[in-house]
């Protein structure tokens, strides 16, 4: 099928998930119990119904439902994300306003994850069964298995309370106003902790998908092929497992790029890291339901987004593969 | 004595020692910056149309109101630099304060106080709209530096209502004429107070700064107040222990956590500035719900709760316990009253007594943090000991108080502030006519006795404390036989700072009547 009408079916069949998504979106929210106005006074611990019906008003939820959902869709069609009465804000300004943060948080631990994630792989697989394989592969299966908040926790308390190397919360030092290079530096402190706490989750998935992937791919005919025709032993890994094997972890990382956007709501949560993530998670606790719409709604478009760009990678990585639209 | 008069004498003593006297046992340091923490991020600043308690903190350094209160909740001059009772105890005259200016310029004057009071406040307060409404004949300027305030009858709470989270004042020259609620400049509040607001980086930090028009010489002493926005509470203690934050306020961090903080170098924990709000933890009753509107079964229920554990194991020996719907710390609190000690033998025998066949009871947890959990788990296996069976039930905010308001539970968790008089905190959780469905705030148990709402009624308008006192002695007593609810702890918040952070709390309100007078050694 030629490369521009498989892109365009795509992306036609994209935006019909996203609109269903959001239509989902918008009953699933107000299924759950309590609404805004809700929320504000149990927050408050103050209210009478003078005050929850002025605040139902403001919200706009004293509408029909499906005058809400008309009013939400014709925004949404129009690329307005609508508004936030808890927050006084347009939800976009919410939205751009979090993404800096949540794009270096997610980046930097993409990045960390895909990259020692397919080295340790790879080194456990070419050391299949020795003491390194086993070390890597404990560590990688340690690392999947332990909740991330409690890796969160702990390492706040090992490397910013006891031996004092990094700060522990917020994504940079408030009040020290710091310009140019020492920003950055300063930045790139406050990172460290969470980016390497998220990457090290990914890391481990990488690393154990890739070892897996290698080790079939090695026991097939055309290595076996490979071998016989004398190549050396580091250009069949390089050339003709490792391309082969990272298929799958391309899959994954694909999948995973689409949640950059989407933030990591409980890494952002326990190193009050200001992304998109936690927008959303206080935007759920709190129902400020345009702002949980936005966010859902980029975080689907982004997902739908890289799904396609995860075919045309498969393409590239293998020209055998026709991805059918 | 009469309370007008006590109020008259208060001004005389607080007018002179504003004037002449020093709180500090040593010289203030101008300038420096202190780091807060604030959680939840609040929704807003605009004090008045939102009544969150860290909209309250943070704010209570923007706007102010008309009095602020010792600890002892004497009424102390604020934008209110005089007052006067009339011998009726109907009409109170305030005199204010000269020179003060909002924070973009505007003069401040009687105009702001009267539309702030019987325009803005009644249309948007809960609390002051109550008031407003049914004690307050009328709100008039009399010239550009005094208002008057008429009660329809004598109303002693009135002077406990003019604190800063109840009536706070706005500037009527942004709100007059507008849409409260939608106005855009909600976002950059302006209020007299000591700091404004530089930046808010949601999120992330609200940053004060010094206010330099401020209307109190010297005043305020610190350049910079960051609040800083920590959702998780580990994180917070850490942030603390780490340096990066001088305060913890109460309810920061868990309570498991005090101990340890509160013995760290250079730190002081005081449980000062609650006063006012001096919040009771209960158990809300709903007393619709077959056995719950049995007087025995609740009775059995009180006996069969181990308040002492909850106090010293869940609580962290912090607090006291309750002997009934007012607290020690608030005005005509009586402990002449009904004990109830727990006891196993005693709460089955009740039990027994009230027809209970088993039937299951539904506890509702509060969703603000893991003590609340650990307290419900223990109430639980509390009931069960002695044979009733309990269930719990976990939910969000949302959900708390969507079950709460709509009457959707058997025996819900709840704290609830005093608000320094029993006709303006106590009364609205037991009087039949708050019992309206869809307010989590009101009477939600559904208790209600004709005689309770009578006394209610009678002390909140008493001309003298003597009868008041005896009212509310009285109320005391019928209540803690009936049970609408059951009380478990007198809550202490306490506050965590820096011991070189001076004055941080000088007031009743604590850390809601803001860092005016703190400073940094």
């Amino acid at each position: 099928m030629p490369f521009i009408r498989f892109a365009g079916a795509r992306l036609v069949k994209g935006v019909i998930v996203l609109f269903a998504i959001a239509i989902l979106n918008f009953f699933l929210i107000r299924a759950a119990p309590g609404d805004p106005a809700m929320v504000l006074a149990g927050q408050a611990g103050e209210a009478d119904a003078v005050l929850l019906a002025q605040l139902r008003e403001r919200f706009g939820l004293d509408q029909p439902l499906l005058h809400q959902l008309w009013i939400y869709l014709k925004g949404y069609a129009t690329l307005d994300l609508g508004f936030s009465y808890r927050q006084e804000q347009p939800v976009l300004t919410l939205i751009l306003d979090r993404l800096p943060a949540t794009l270096i948080l997610t980046g930097t631990a993409f990045v960390i994850s895909l990259v020692l994630g397919v080295l340790l792989g790879t080194l456990a697989a070419r050391r299949a069964g020795r003491w390194s394989d086993s070390l890597i592969t404990t560590i990688a299966l340690v690392f999947y298995a332990t909740p991330l908040f409690w890796v969160a926790l702990m390492s706040q308390i090992v490397f910013a309370l006891k031996l004092g190397w990094l700060p522990n919360v917020g994504y940079e030092t408030i009040g020290a106003e710091y310009t140019g290079l020492s920003r950055v530096i300063d930045v790139a402190q406050h990172l460290a902790l969470p980016a390497i706490t998220l990457g090290l989750f990914f890391t481990a998935l990488y690393a154990r998908m890739m070892r897996a992937s290698m080790l079939e791919i090695a026991g097939a005919d055309f290595v076996k092929t490979a071998r016989a025709k004398g190549l050396s032993p580091s250009i069949i890994t390089r050339r003709h497992i490792a391309r082969n094997a990272i298929l799958p972890v391309v899959t994954l990382a694909g999948l995973q790029a689409g949640q950059l956007v989407g933030g990591a709501v409980l890494t952002e949560t326990v190193f009050a890291w200001p992304g998109i993530g936690r927008l959303m998670f206080d935007a759920l606790i709190q129902r400020d339901y345009s702002v949980l719409l936005g966010v859902f709604f980029i975080s689907s478009a982004m997902v739908v987004a890289f799904n396609l760009i995860t075919d045309i990678v498969y393409r590239v990585a293998d020209p055998r593969i026709e991805v059918a639209a | 004595m009469q309370l007008w008069k006590k109020a008259a004498a208060a001004v005389v003593i607080t007018g002179a020692a504003a004037g002449t006297s020093s709180v500090w046992a040593q010289a203030p340091k101008a300038g420096g910056t202190v780091h807060v923490v604030v959680q939840p991020e609040p929704p807003s600043l605009m004090q008045g149309l939102n009544q969150n308690a860290t909209t309250n903190m943070v704010a209570g350094n923007i706007y102010e109101s008309l009095l602020r209160y010792d600890e002892k909740l004497n009424p102390q001059p604020s934008l209110a630099k005089s007052w006067e009772v009339s011998s009726d105890a109907k009409t109170y005259t305030f005199k204010l304060q000269e020179g003060v200016t909002w924070h973009d310029g505007k003069p401040f004057s009687a105009d702001d106080v009267v539309f702030s009071l019987d325009k803005f406040l009644r249309e948007v307060h809960p609390r002051w709209r109550p008031i407003a409404n049914n004690q307050i004949d009328k709100i008039e300027k009399v010239d550009d530096l005094t208002i008057r305030i008429t009660l329809k009858q004598p109303f002693g709470p009135l002077m406990l209502a003019l604190e800063p989270a109840s009536a706070p004042i706005v500037p009527k020259h942004i709100y007059e004429g507008t849409d409260y609620r939608a106005n855009p400049m909600n976002n950059t509040p302006i209020g007299t107070g000591p700091f404004k607001l530089k930046e808010w980086k949601k999120g992330s930090y609200i940053h004060l700064t010094k206010n330099d028009s401020y209307w109190l010489k010297d005043k305020p002493i610190l350049s910079e107040v960051y609040w800083h926005v920590i959702p998780d509470a580990a994180a917070r203690a850490v942030a603390y222990e780490t340096g990066k934050v001088d305060v913890l306020p109460g309810g920061s961090v868990d309570v498991y956590d005090i101990p340890r903080l509160s013995k760290l170098p250079n730190t002081c924990m005081t449980t000062k500035g609650w006063e006012m709000m001096a919040p009771i933890a209960w158990i809300t009753v709903n007393h619709r719900n077959g056995i719950l509107g049995n007087k025995q079964f609740r009775q059995g229920l009180m006996h069969a709760i181990d308040k002492e554990f909850g106090k010293e194991v869940i609580y962290g020996g912090l607090g006291k316990e309750p002997t009934g719907p007012i607290a020690s710390k608030t005005k005509f609190y009586s402990d002449d009253v009904k004990k109830y000690d727990f006891d196993q033998g005693k709460a089955k025998e009740l039990i027994k007594a009230s027809g209970y066949k088993g039937e299951p009871i539904k506890i509702l947890a509060i969703p603000y943090g893991e003590t609340w959990n650990r307290w419900a788990e223990a109430v639980k296996q509390n009931l069960a000991d002695v044979g009733v069976n309990a269930e719990l039930v976990n939910t969000d905010v949302a959900g708390w108080t969507q079950q709460t308001g709509n009457f959707d539970f058997d025996l819900s968790f709840n704290f609830v502030y005093q608000l320094g008089d029993p006709a303006i905190g106590v009364a609205r959780s037991y009087v039949s006519s708050n019992i309206v469905k869809g307010n989590p705030f009101g009477n939600v148990g559904g208790y209600s006795n004709p005689e309770v709402d009578k006394l209610f009624a009678d002390a909140a308008v008493a001309p003298t404390e003597e009868d008041r006192q005896k009212l509310y002695t009285k109320v005391q007593q019928i209540l803690v036989d009936e049970l609408p609810v059951l009380w478990l702890l007198e809550l202490d918040f306490p506050t965590i700072y820096r011991c070189n952070v001076k004055n941080l709390v000088t007031t009743g309100i604590g850390l809601n009547d803001g860092f005016r007078d703190a400073w940094k050694e």
